[in-house]
Protein backbone atom coordinates (compact mmCIF):
# COMPACT_ATOMS: atom_id res chain seq x y z
CA UNK A 1 0.00 0.00 0.00
CA UNK A 2 1.15 3.38 -0.96
CA UNK A 3 0.16 6.05 1.63
CA UNK A 4 0.88 10.17 0.79
CA UNK A 5 0.65 11.91 4.22
CA UNK A 6 0.81 15.38 4.40
CA UNK A 7 2.70 16.50 1.62
CA UNK A 8 3.83 20.10 1.11
CA UNK A 9 6.76 21.26 -1.32
CA UNK A 10 8.13 24.82 -1.26
CA UNK A 11 9.69 26.59 -4.83
CA UNK A 12 10.73 29.26 -3.20
CA UNK A 13 8.04 31.20 -2.80
CA UNK A 14 6.06 29.40 -4.23
CA UNK A 15 3.59 26.86 -1.79
CA UNK A 16 3.12 23.92 -4.90
CA UNK A 17 1.24 21.29 -2.61
CA UNK A 18 -0.36 22.19 0.07
CA UNK A 19 -0.88 19.32 1.80
CA UNK A 20 -1.62 15.82 -0.34
CA UNK A 21 -3.17 13.11 1.73
CA UNK A 22 -4.21 9.57 -0.32
CA UNK A 23 -3.51 6.21 -0.56
CA UNK A 24 -2.99 3.50 -3.08
CA UNK A 25 -4.39 -0.51 -2.05
CA UNK A 26 -2.29 -2.92 -4.50
CA UNK A 27 -4.33 -3.38 -7.46
CA UNK A 28 -5.76 -0.71 -7.90
CA UNK A 29 -4.96 2.14 -10.61
CA UNK A 30 -5.14 5.53 -9.79
CA UNK A 31 -5.53 8.74 -12.42
CA UNK A 32 -4.11 12.08 -11.45
CA UNK A 33 -5.99 14.89 -12.81
CA UNK A 34 -5.12 18.59 -12.64
CA UNK A 35 -4.52 22.01 -14.62
CA UNK A 36 -1.02 23.53 -15.35
CA UNK A 37 0.63 23.93 -12.42
CA UNK A 38 -1.96 21.95 -10.31
CA UNK A 39 1.23 20.17 -8.43
CA UNK A 40 0.18 16.79 -10.18
CA UNK A 41 3.79 16.12 -11.49
CA UNK A 42 5.61 17.72 -8.46
CA UNK A 43 3.51 14.74 -6.30
CA UNK A 44 4.70 12.30 -8.79
CA UNK A 45 8.00 13.53 -8.46
CA UNK A 46 8.16 13.83 -5.04
CA UNK A 47 6.79 9.65 -4.73
CA UNK A 48 9.88 8.30 -6.96
CA UNK A 49 12.34 10.18 -4.62
CA UNK A 50 13.13 12.62 -7.93
CA UNK A 51 12.29 15.46 -5.59
CA UNK A 52 11.82 15.81 -1.52
CA UNK A 53 9.56 17.20 0.10
CA UNK A 54 9.21 20.27 2.37
CA UNK A 55 6.47 18.57 4.86
CA UNK A 56 5.17 14.86 4.36
CA UNK A 57 6.42 11.80 3.69
CA UNK A 58 5.20 9.07 1.26
CA UNK A 59 5.18 4.97 2.18
CA UNK A 60 5.24 2.17 0.65
CA UNK A 61 4.28 0.03 3.13
CA UNK A 62 6.38 0.77 6.50
CA UNK A 63 9.24 2.08 4.06
CA UNK A 64 9.44 6.08 3.71
CA UNK A 65 10.97 7.84 0.87
CA UNK A 66 12.73 10.56 2.80
CA UNK A 67 14.25 7.57 4.79
CA UNK A 68 14.47 4.76 2.45
CA UNK A 69 14.62 6.62 -0.99
CA UNK A 70 16.69 3.28 -2.49
CA UNK A 71 14.28 0.45 -1.50
CA UNK A 72 11.54 2.83 -2.44
CA UNK A 73 13.05 3.14 -6.04
CA UNK A 74 13.85 -0.23 -5.93
CA UNK A 75 10.20 -0.82 -6.17
CA UNK A 76 9.11 1.48 -8.45
CA UNK A 77 8.97 1.68 -12.24
CA UNK A 78 8.63 5.31 -13.60
CA UNK A 79 7.84 6.83 -17.02
CA UNK A 80 8.39 10.79 -16.61
CA UNK A 81 6.55 12.67 -18.13
CA UNK A 82 9.26 13.86 -21.47
CA UNK A 83 9.85 10.37 -21.28
CA UNK A 84 14.72 11.04 -21.33
CA UNK A 85 16.11 8.18 -23.76
CA UNK A 86 19.64 8.06 -24.36
CA UNK A 87 19.01 7.94 -28.27
CA UNK A 88 22.73 6.74 -28.95
CA UNK A 89 22.15 3.53 -27.55
CA UNK A 90 20.14 0.57 -29.05
CA UNK A 91 16.98 -0.28 -27.43
CA UNK A 92 18.66 -3.58 -26.14
CA UNK A 93 21.93 -1.99 -24.87
CA UNK A 94 19.23 1.04 -23.36
CA UNK A 95 17.05 -2.26 -21.56
CA UNK A 96 20.83 -4.09 -20.71
CA UNK A 97 22.03 -0.91 -19.18
CA UNK A 98 18.75 -0.65 -16.90
CA UNK A 99 18.40 -4.26 -15.74
CA UNK A 100 22.23 -3.67 -14.79
CA UNK A 101 21.07 -0.78 -12.85
CA UNK A 102 18.19 -2.82 -11.55
CA UNK A 103 20.14 -5.61 -10.59
CA UNK A 104 18.77 -8.04 -12.56
CA UNK A 105 21.20 -10.80 -13.77
CA UNK A 106 21.55 -12.22 -17.31
CA UNK A 107 19.72 -14.92 -16.78
CA UNK A 108 16.55 -13.34 -15.60
CA UNK A 109 17.30 -10.61 -18.34
CA UNK A 110 16.88 -12.91 -20.39
CA UNK A 111 13.22 -13.73 -19.16
CA UNK A 112 12.60 -9.92 -18.85
CA UNK A 113 13.25 -8.68 -21.93
CA UNK A 114 11.32 -11.39 -23.47
CA UNK A 115 8.36 -10.39 -21.10
CA UNK A 116 8.54 -6.88 -22.31
CA UNK A 117 9.47 -7.04 -25.65
CA UNK A 118 6.18 -8.83 -25.78
CA UNK A 119 4.03 -6.78 -24.02
CA UNK A 120 5.36 -3.92 -25.48
CA UNK A 121 5.47 -4.86 -28.95
CA UNK A 122 9.35 -3.82 -29.41
CA UNK A 123 10.00 -7.07 -31.40
CA UNK A 124 10.87 -4.88 -34.63
CA UNK A 125 12.77 -2.24 -32.99
CA UNK A 126 14.89 -4.15 -30.58
CA UNK A 127 18.56 -3.80 -32.43
CA UNK A 128 17.66 -0.22 -33.22
CA UNK A 129 19.05 2.98 -32.09
CA UNK A 130 16.44 4.68 -29.96
CA UNK A 131 16.84 7.93 -31.62
CA UNK A 132 15.96 5.83 -34.54
CA UNK A 133 12.49 4.98 -32.99
CA UNK A 134 9.28 7.19 -33.87
CA UNK A 135 7.57 8.90 -30.91
CA UNK A 136 5.31 6.08 -30.16
CA UNK A 137 8.40 3.59 -30.14
CA UNK A 138 10.33 5.41 -27.85
CA UNK A 139 6.86 5.93 -25.34
CA UNK A 140 6.94 1.92 -25.59
CA UNK A 141 11.30 1.94 -24.81
CA UNK A 142 10.10 4.09 -21.82
CA UNK A 143 7.22 1.73 -20.82
CA UNK A 144 9.70 -1.06 -20.86
CA UNK A 145 12.23 -0.19 -19.02
CA UNK A 146 10.00 1.38 -16.57
CA UNK A 147 8.20 -2.16 -16.45
CA UNK A 148 11.30 -4.38 -16.83
CA UNK A 149 12.28 -5.04 -13.03
CA UNK A 150 8.23 -6.12 -12.62
CA UNK A 151 7.92 -3.36 -9.93
CA UNK A 152 5.16 -3.25 -7.52
CA UNK A 153 4.51 0.05 -8.16
CA UNK A 154 3.96 2.03 -11.17
CA UNK A 155 3.72 5.51 -12.17
CA UNK A 156 3.38 6.42 -15.40
CA UNK A 157 3.70 10.69 -16.23
CA UNK A 158 1.04 10.86 -19.27
CA UNK A 159 1.87 7.24 -20.48
CA UNK A 160 0.26 6.96 -23.85
CA UNK A 161 1.74 10.74 -25.34
CA UNK A 162 2.29 10.61 -29.13
CA UNK A 163 0.80 7.35 -29.19
CA UNK A 164 -1.49 7.06 -31.96
CA UNK A 165 -4.93 5.44 -31.67
CA UNK A 166 -4.45 1.64 -32.18
CA UNK A 167 -1.30 1.86 -29.98
CA UNK A 168 -3.23 3.80 -27.20
CA UNK A 169 -5.68 0.57 -26.98
CA UNK A 170 -2.30 -1.76 -26.46
CA UNK A 171 -0.91 0.52 -23.83
CA UNK A 172 -4.82 1.09 -21.93
CA UNK A 173 -5.29 -2.37 -21.71
CA UNK A 174 -1.53 -3.40 -20.80
CA UNK A 175 -2.03 -0.87 -17.69
CA UNK A 176 -5.05 -2.07 -16.70
CA UNK A 177 -3.35 -6.11 -17.43
CA UNK A 178 -0.45 -4.48 -14.84
CA UNK A 179 -2.77 -2.90 -12.90
CA UNK A 180 -4.64 -6.23 -11.24
CA UNK A 181 -1.50 -6.67 -9.39
CA UNK A 182 0.12 -3.78 -9.05
CA UNK A 183 -0.23 -0.47 -7.83
CA UNK A 184 -0.46 2.16 -10.31
CA UNK A 185 -0.64 5.88 -10.77
CA UNK A 186 -1.07 7.82 -13.78
CA UNK A 187 -1.07 11.16 -14.75
CA UNK A 188 -2.77 12.83 -18.12
CA UNK A 189 -4.07 15.63 -19.47
CA UNK A 190 -7.01 13.37 -21.33
CA UNK A 191 -10.14 13.60 -19.49
CA UNK A 192 -11.23 9.90 -21.67
CA UNK A 193 -8.19 8.64 -21.24
CA UNK A 194 -7.89 8.64 -17.35
CA UNK A 195 -11.47 7.57 -17.34
CA UNK A 196 -11.31 4.50 -19.41
CA UNK A 197 -8.03 3.41 -17.61
CA UNK A 198 -8.47 4.13 -14.21
CA UNK A 199 -10.52 2.68 -11.41
CA UNK A 200 -10.14 5.75 -9.27
CA UNK A 201 -9.44 9.04 -10.07
CA UNK A 202 -7.73 12.32 -8.13
CA UNK A 203 -8.19 15.75 -9.11
CA UNK A 204 -5.59 18.14 -7.83
CA UNK A 205 -6.20 21.60 -7.77
CA UNK A 206 -3.31 24.61 -6.81
CA UNK A 207 -1.68 21.82 -4.58
CA UNK A 208 -4.62 20.77 -2.81
CA UNK A 209 -7.17 17.57 -3.34
CA UNK A 210 -10.20 18.69 -4.62
CA UNK A 211 -11.79 15.20 -5.34
CA UNK A 212 -10.98 11.56 -4.78
CA UNK A 213 -13.23 8.77 -6.30
CA UNK A 214 -14.15 6.79 -8.91
CA UNK A 215 -15.76 8.59 -12.00
CA UNK A 216 -19.07 7.46 -11.14
CA UNK A 217 -18.62 9.46 -7.70
CA UNK A 218 -17.15 12.47 -9.14
CA UNK A 219 -19.95 12.77 -11.05
CA UNK A 220 -22.75 11.92 -9.06
CA UNK A 221 -21.26 14.07 -6.37
CA UNK A 222 -21.11 17.17 -8.58
CA UNK A 223 -24.09 16.14 -10.44
CA UNK A 224 -27.21 17.05 -7.68
CA UNK A 225 -30.03 17.61 -9.85
CA UNK A 226 -30.70 15.90 -13.66
CA UNK A 227 -31.22 18.49 -16.11
CA UNK A 228 -33.78 17.36 -19.66
CA UNK A 229 -34.56 19.37 -22.15
CA UNK A 230 -37.65 18.67 -23.87
CA UNK A 231 -38.42 20.12 -27.22
CA UNK A 232 -41.79 20.16 -28.06
CA UNK A 233 -44.84 21.63 -30.80
CA UNK A 234 -48.21 22.44 -30.41
CA UNK A 235 -47.91 23.25 -26.83
CA UNK A 236 -50.36 26.01 -25.22
CA UNK A 237 -49.08 28.11 -22.01
CA UNK A 238 -51.84 26.68 -19.78
CA UNK A 239 -50.54 22.88 -20.35
CA UNK A 240 -47.14 24.26 -19.82
CA UNK A 241 -47.68 25.93 -16.52
CA UNK A 242 -49.40 23.07 -15.25
CA UNK A 243 -46.84 20.49 -16.28
CA UNK A 244 -44.61 21.40 -12.74
CA UNK A 245 -48.16 20.41 -10.70
CA UNK A 246 -49.02 17.55 -12.77
CA UNK A 247 -45.99 15.19 -12.74
CA UNK A 248 -44.45 14.63 -9.59
CA UNK A 249 -40.87 15.68 -8.60
CA UNK A 250 -39.92 18.06 -11.19
CA UNK A 251 -39.76 21.57 -11.44
CA UNK A 252 -39.61 23.15 -14.82
CA UNK A 253 -36.72 26.01 -14.55
CA UNK A 254 -37.13 27.43 -18.03
CA UNK A 255 -39.39 27.31 -21.06
CA UNK A 256 -37.56 29.30 -24.30
CA UNK A 257 -40.19 29.91 -27.67
CA UNK A 258 -38.30 29.38 -30.62
CA UNK A 259 -40.38 29.11 -34.00
CA UNK A 260 -43.32 27.94 -32.73
CA UNK A 261 -41.50 25.09 -30.60
CA UNK A 262 -41.77 25.53 -26.62
CA UNK A 263 -38.01 24.07 -25.49
CA UNK A 264 -37.96 23.26 -21.43
CA UNK A 265 -35.64 22.99 -19.09
CA UNK A 266 -36.77 20.33 -16.01
CA UNK A 267 -34.96 19.86 -13.34
CA UNK A 268 -35.27 16.34 -11.15
CA UNK A 269 -33.54 14.84 -7.95
CA UNK A 270 -31.06 12.05 -9.01
CA UNK A 271 -32.80 9.38 -7.52
CA UNK A 272 -36.33 9.65 -9.68
CA UNK A 273 -36.79 9.15 -13.21
CA UNK A 274 -40.07 10.94 -14.26
CA UNK A 275 -39.68 10.90 -18.32
CA UNK A 276 -42.63 8.52 -18.39
CA UNK A 277 -45.01 10.54 -16.42
CA UNK A 278 -43.44 13.96 -18.30
CA UNK A 279 -44.27 11.67 -22.21
CA UNK A 280 -48.06 10.50 -20.58
CA UNK A 281 -48.63 14.26 -19.78
CA UNK A 282 -47.12 15.69 -23.21
CA UNK A 283 -48.94 13.25 -25.01
CA UNK A 284 -52.40 13.89 -23.17
CA UNK A 285 -52.08 17.49 -23.80
CA UNK A 286 -51.71 17.08 -27.46
CA UNK A 287 -48.08 18.18 -27.73
CA UNK A 288 -45.71 17.08 -30.58
CA UNK A 289 -42.34 15.50 -29.13
CA UNK A 290 -39.80 16.26 -30.92
CA UNK A 291 -36.49 15.77 -28.71
CA UNK A 292 -36.51 14.55 -24.95
CA UNK A 293 -32.77 14.61 -23.83
CA UNK A 294 -31.70 14.19 -20.05
CA UNK A 295 -28.49 15.50 -19.77
CA UNK A 296 -25.24 14.01 -19.20
CA UNK A 297 -22.90 15.00 -17.07
CA UNK A 298 -19.19 13.97 -17.73
CA UNK A 299 -16.00 13.94 -16.40
CA UNK A 300 -14.96 17.05 -18.02
CA UNK A 301 -17.99 18.97 -16.62
CA UNK A 302 -16.47 17.63 -13.03
CA UNK A 303 -12.99 18.68 -13.27
CA UNK A 304 -13.87 22.42 -15.29
CA UNK A 305 -16.52 22.84 -12.03
CA UNK A 306 -14.29 21.42 -9.36
CA UNK A 307 -10.98 23.14 -11.07
CA UNK A 308 -12.34 25.91 -13.13
CA UNK A 309 -10.03 24.68 -15.96
CA UNK A 310 -10.86 22.84 -18.83
CA UNK A 311 -8.07 20.14 -18.89
CA UNK A 312 -4.14 20.69 -19.58
CA UNK A 313 -0.73 19.56 -19.43
CA UNK A 314 1.43 19.95 -16.25
CA UNK B 1 30.11 -1.37 -7.57
CA UNK B 2 27.77 -2.82 -9.92
CA UNK B 3 25.87 0.08 -10.95
CA UNK B 4 28.84 2.22 -11.03
CA UNK B 5 30.64 -0.42 -13.77
CA UNK B 6 27.11 -0.39 -15.59
CA UNK B 7 26.89 3.45 -15.68
CA UNK B 8 31.06 3.52 -16.79
CA UNK B 9 30.31 1.32 -19.52
CA UNK B 10 27.69 3.19 -21.07
CA UNK B 11 29.68 6.25 -20.74
CA UNK B 12 32.58 5.31 -22.51
CA UNK B 13 30.39 3.22 -25.37
CA UNK B 14 28.82 6.42 -25.60
CA UNK B 15 32.12 7.97 -26.46
CA UNK B 16 33.08 6.14 -28.88
CA UNK B 17 30.13 5.17 -30.46
CA UNK B 18 29.67 9.16 -31.14
CA UNK B 19 32.73 10.89 -33.52
CA UNK B 20 33.39 13.51 -31.10
CA UNK B 21 35.52 11.23 -29.19
CA UNK B 22 37.39 10.63 -31.97
CA UNK B 23 37.94 14.22 -33.16
CA UNK B 24 39.06 15.20 -29.96
CA UNK B 25 42.16 12.23 -29.37
CA UNK B 26 42.94 12.76 -33.09
CA UNK B 27 43.38 16.34 -32.76
CA UNK B 28 45.18 16.03 -29.08
CA UNK B 29 47.17 13.57 -30.88
CA UNK B 30 48.22 16.10 -33.61
CA UNK B 31 49.13 18.62 -31.21
CA UNK B 32 51.28 16.84 -28.83
CA UNK B 33 52.88 15.37 -31.79
CA UNK B 34 53.35 18.73 -33.40
CA UNK B 35 55.20 20.54 -30.52
CA UNK B 36 56.79 17.52 -29.48
CA UNK B 37 58.25 16.89 -32.64
CA UNK B 38 59.66 20.37 -33.34
CA UNK B 39 61.83 20.68 -30.39
CA UNK B 40 62.96 16.48 -30.38
CA UNK B 41 64.66 16.93 -32.75
CA UNK B 42 66.03 20.14 -32.66
CA UNK B 43 68.04 19.62 -29.40
CA UNK B 44 68.91 15.86 -29.68
CA UNK B 45 67.89 15.48 -26.31
CA UNK B 46 66.89 11.28 -25.21
CA UNK B 47 64.11 13.14 -22.92
CA UNK B 48 60.44 14.12 -23.11
CA UNK B 49 60.74 16.96 -21.23
CA UNK B 50 58.95 18.40 -24.33
CA UNK B 51 56.18 16.33 -23.96
CA UNK B 52 56.07 16.72 -20.62
CA UNK B 53 55.67 20.77 -20.83
CA UNK B 54 53.19 20.85 -23.73
CA UNK B 55 50.55 17.91 -22.77
CA UNK B 56 49.44 20.15 -19.64
CA UNK B 57 48.96 22.97 -22.11
CA UNK B 58 46.79 21.14 -24.50
CA UNK B 59 44.93 19.37 -21.42
CA UNK B 60 43.59 22.74 -20.21
CA UNK B 61 41.22 22.82 -23.52
CA UNK B 62 40.96 18.53 -24.13
CA UNK B 63 40.10 17.93 -21.07
CA UNK B 64 37.07 20.29 -20.05
CA UNK B 65 36.15 19.54 -23.82
CA UNK B 66 36.32 15.30 -22.77
CA UNK B 67 33.88 16.28 -19.58
CA UNK B 68 31.41 19.19 -20.53
CA UNK B 69 28.79 16.88 -21.90
CA UNK B 70 29.49 14.25 -18.87
CA UNK B 71 26.47 16.05 -16.60
CA UNK B 72 25.40 18.95 -18.02
CA UNK B 73 24.02 16.56 -20.91
CA UNK B 74 22.16 14.41 -18.65
CA UNK B 75 20.40 17.70 -17.13
CA UNK B 76 19.35 18.78 -21.10
CA UNK B 77 18.11 15.86 -22.02
CA UNK B 78 16.26 14.96 -19.07
CA UNK B 79 17.67 11.92 -18.63
CA UNK B 80 19.24 13.18 -14.83
CA UNK B 81 15.22 12.82 -13.70
CA UNK B 82 15.61 8.92 -14.89
CA UNK B 83 18.92 8.55 -13.18
CA UNK B 84 17.80 10.16 -9.98
CA UNK B 85 14.96 7.83 -9.60
CA UNK B 86 16.69 4.35 -10.51
CA UNK B 87 18.10 2.63 -7.30
CA UNK B 88 21.12 4.24 -8.00
CA UNK B 89 23.72 5.91 -4.98
CA UNK B 90 24.69 9.87 -6.15
CA UNK B 91 28.44 8.80 -5.97
CA UNK B 92 28.27 5.91 -7.85
CA UNK B 93 26.60 8.15 -10.44
CA UNK B 94 29.15 10.50 -10.44
CA UNK B 95 32.55 8.64 -10.00
CA UNK B 96 31.19 5.91 -13.08
CA UNK B 97 30.70 9.10 -15.22
CA UNK B 98 34.18 10.44 -13.57
CA UNK B 99 35.68 7.43 -15.09
CA UNK B 100 34.56 7.33 -18.34
CA UNK B 101 35.75 10.79 -18.87
CA UNK B 102 39.15 9.95 -17.13
CA UNK B 103 39.63 6.85 -19.77
CA UNK B 104 39.02 9.05 -22.54
CA UNK B 105 41.78 11.37 -21.34
CA UNK B 106 44.09 8.36 -20.25
CA UNK B 107 43.43 6.89 -23.95
CA UNK B 108 44.56 10.41 -25.67
CA UNK B 109 47.50 9.94 -23.82
CA UNK B 110 47.98 6.77 -25.02
CA UNK B 111 48.46 8.02 -28.31
CA UNK B 112 51.41 10.09 -27.44
CA UNK B 113 53.51 6.53 -26.62
CA UNK B 114 54.46 6.61 -30.22
CA UNK B 115 56.79 9.68 -28.78
CA UNK B 116 58.43 6.72 -26.45
CA UNK B 117 58.34 4.53 -29.11
CA UNK B 118 60.62 7.05 -31.18
CA UNK B 119 62.64 7.79 -28.36
CA UNK B 120 63.24 4.53 -27.77
CA UNK B 121 64.32 3.86 -31.43
CA UNK B 122 66.58 7.02 -32.15
CA UNK B 123 67.66 7.74 -28.65
CA UNK B 124 70.66 6.75 -26.02
CA UNK B 125 70.92 6.34 -22.17
CA UNK B 126 67.12 6.78 -21.39
CA UNK B 127 66.26 7.41 -18.43
CA UNK B 128 62.91 5.36 -18.43
CA UNK B 129 62.09 5.93 -14.69
CA UNK B 130 61.74 9.57 -15.61
CA UNK B 131 59.47 8.78 -18.61
CA UNK B 132 57.16 6.51 -16.56
CA UNK B 133 57.00 9.27 -13.37
CA UNK B 134 56.74 11.86 -16.30
CA UNK B 135 53.17 10.23 -17.68
CA UNK B 136 52.16 9.11 -13.79
CA UNK B 137 52.54 13.29 -13.40
CA UNK B 138 50.30 13.87 -16.76
CA UNK B 139 47.67 10.95 -15.88
CA UNK B 140 47.19 12.43 -12.68
CA UNK B 141 46.91 16.15 -13.80
CA UNK B 142 44.51 14.67 -16.45
CA UNK B 143 42.86 12.48 -13.32
CA UNK B 144 42.48 16.71 -11.79
CA UNK B 145 40.82 18.39 -14.53
CA UNK B 146 38.72 15.78 -15.31
CA UNK B 147 37.50 16.14 -11.71
CA UNK B 148 37.19 19.97 -12.18
CA UNK B 149 35.30 18.66 -15.40
CA UNK B 150 33.13 16.54 -13.94
CA UNK B 151 32.37 19.36 -11.27
CA UNK B 152 31.38 22.23 -13.62
CA UNK B 153 29.87 20.22 -15.48
CA UNK B 154 27.42 20.11 -12.94
CA UNK B 155 26.26 23.18 -12.21
CA UNK B 156 24.43 23.75 -15.29
CA UNK B 157 22.66 22.18 -18.14
CA UNK B 158 24.62 24.02 -21.08
CA UNK B 159 27.96 22.07 -22.00
CA UNK B 160 29.47 25.04 -23.56
CA UNK B 161 28.95 26.97 -20.04
CA UNK B 162 30.64 23.95 -18.34
CA UNK B 163 33.27 23.74 -20.56
CA UNK B 164 34.20 27.56 -20.14
CA UNK B 165 33.70 27.28 -16.33
CA UNK B 166 36.02 24.44 -16.41
CA UNK B 167 38.96 25.94 -18.31
CA UNK B 168 38.85 28.72 -15.97
CA UNK B 169 39.28 26.49 -13.37
CA UNK B 170 42.04 24.48 -14.80
CA UNK B 171 43.41 27.51 -15.99
CA UNK B 172 43.63 28.93 -12.59
CA UNK B 173 45.16 26.04 -11.04
CA UNK B 174 47.83 25.99 -13.82
CA UNK B 175 48.62 29.49 -13.63
CA UNK B 176 49.18 29.81 -10.20
CA UNK B 177 52.66 29.23 -9.82
CA UNK B 178 53.08 32.28 -12.64
CA UNK B 179 51.65 34.63 -10.22
CA UNK B 180 54.33 33.74 -7.28
CA UNK B 181 55.75 37.45 -8.26
CA UNK B 182 53.17 39.50 -7.87
CA UNK B 183 52.33 37.71 -4.12
CA UNK B 184 54.13 38.48 -0.71
CA UNK B 185 56.29 36.07 0.67
CA UNK B 186 54.06 34.72 3.27
CA UNK B 187 51.77 33.54 0.89
CA UNK B 188 53.89 32.80 -1.66
CA UNK B 189 54.63 28.47 -0.47
CA UNK B 190 50.75 27.70 -0.16
CA UNK B 191 49.92 29.47 -3.35
CA UNK B 192 52.90 27.28 -4.63
CA UNK B 193 52.38 24.69 -3.42
CA UNK B 194 48.13 24.65 -4.66
CA UNK B 195 49.73 25.04 -8.53
CA UNK B 196 49.71 22.08 -10.56
CA UNK B 197 52.77 22.93 -12.12
CA UNK B 198 54.97 22.79 -8.92
CA UNK B 199 53.52 18.72 -8.80
CA UNK B 200 53.86 18.21 -12.70
CA UNK B 201 57.62 19.72 -12.95
CA UNK B 202 58.91 17.42 -9.60
CA UNK B 203 57.57 14.32 -11.62
CA UNK B 204 58.56 15.09 -14.61
CA UNK B 205 61.65 15.44 -13.59
CA UNK B 206 61.40 11.84 -12.24
CA UNK B 207 60.93 12.49 -8.63
CA UNK B 208 57.64 11.02 -7.16
CA UNK B 209 57.42 12.69 -3.64
CA UNK B 210 54.19 11.65 -1.23
CA UNK B 211 53.02 15.34 -1.56
CA UNK B 212 52.28 15.32 -4.70
CA UNK B 213 49.89 12.12 -4.82
CA UNK B 214 48.50 13.62 -1.60
CA UNK B 215 47.84 17.03 -3.63
CA UNK B 216 46.40 15.07 -6.69
CA UNK B 217 44.62 12.44 -4.68
CA UNK B 218 43.12 15.52 -2.39
CA UNK B 219 41.54 17.49 -5.30
CA UNK B 220 40.49 14.89 -7.04
CA UNK B 221 38.17 13.63 -4.26
CA UNK B 222 37.42 17.56 -3.44
CA UNK B 223 36.22 18.40 -6.65
CA UNK B 224 34.22 14.66 -6.76
CA UNK B 225 32.54 15.19 -3.34
CA UNK B 226 31.26 18.86 -4.44
CA UNK B 227 30.19 17.34 -7.33
CA UNK B 228 27.90 14.51 -5.39
CA UNK B 229 26.57 16.83 -2.91
CA UNK B 230 25.98 19.54 -5.28
CA UNK B 231 23.36 16.02 -6.95
CA UNK B 232 22.35 15.63 -3.98
CA UNK B 233 21.19 19.06 -3.20
CA UNK B 234 19.17 19.15 -6.77
CA UNK B 235 16.16 17.67 -5.11
CA UNK B 236 16.12 20.38 -2.97
CA UNK B 237 15.52 22.82 -4.83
Amino acid sequence: MIRVENLEKYYGDIHALKGIDFEIDDGEIVGFLGANGAGKSTTLKIMTGFLAPSAGNVFIDDLNIQDHSLDIREQIGYLPEMNPLYGEMRVYDYLEFISQIRGIDAGEFKTALDRVVEQCGLHDVIHLPISACSKGYKQRVGLSAAILHDPRVLIFDEPVSGLDPNQIVEIRNLIRELGQQKMVIISSHILQEIEATVDRIVIIDHGEIVANGTSQELMAGFMGRTQLTLDVKYADEDSLAALTNSVDEIEVANIEMVDGRSILSIEYAREVDPREAIFDYAKNSGWAILEMTQNQVLLEDVFRGLTGEGGGDE
Amino acid sequence: MNNMMAIYRKEVGAYFKSPMAYIFLVFFALFNGYFFSNTFFLFSQSDMRALFNITPMIYLIFVPAVTMGVLAREKSAGTHELMATLPIKNFELVIGKYLSAFTLVLAGLGFTLIHFFTLLAVGTNIDYGGVICGYLGLALVGAFYAAIGTFTSSLTDNQVVAFILAAVFVLGFYLLDKLLIFVPAAFAGPIQFMAVDYHLSNMSRGVVDSRNLVYFGSLIWLFLALTVRGIDMRKWR
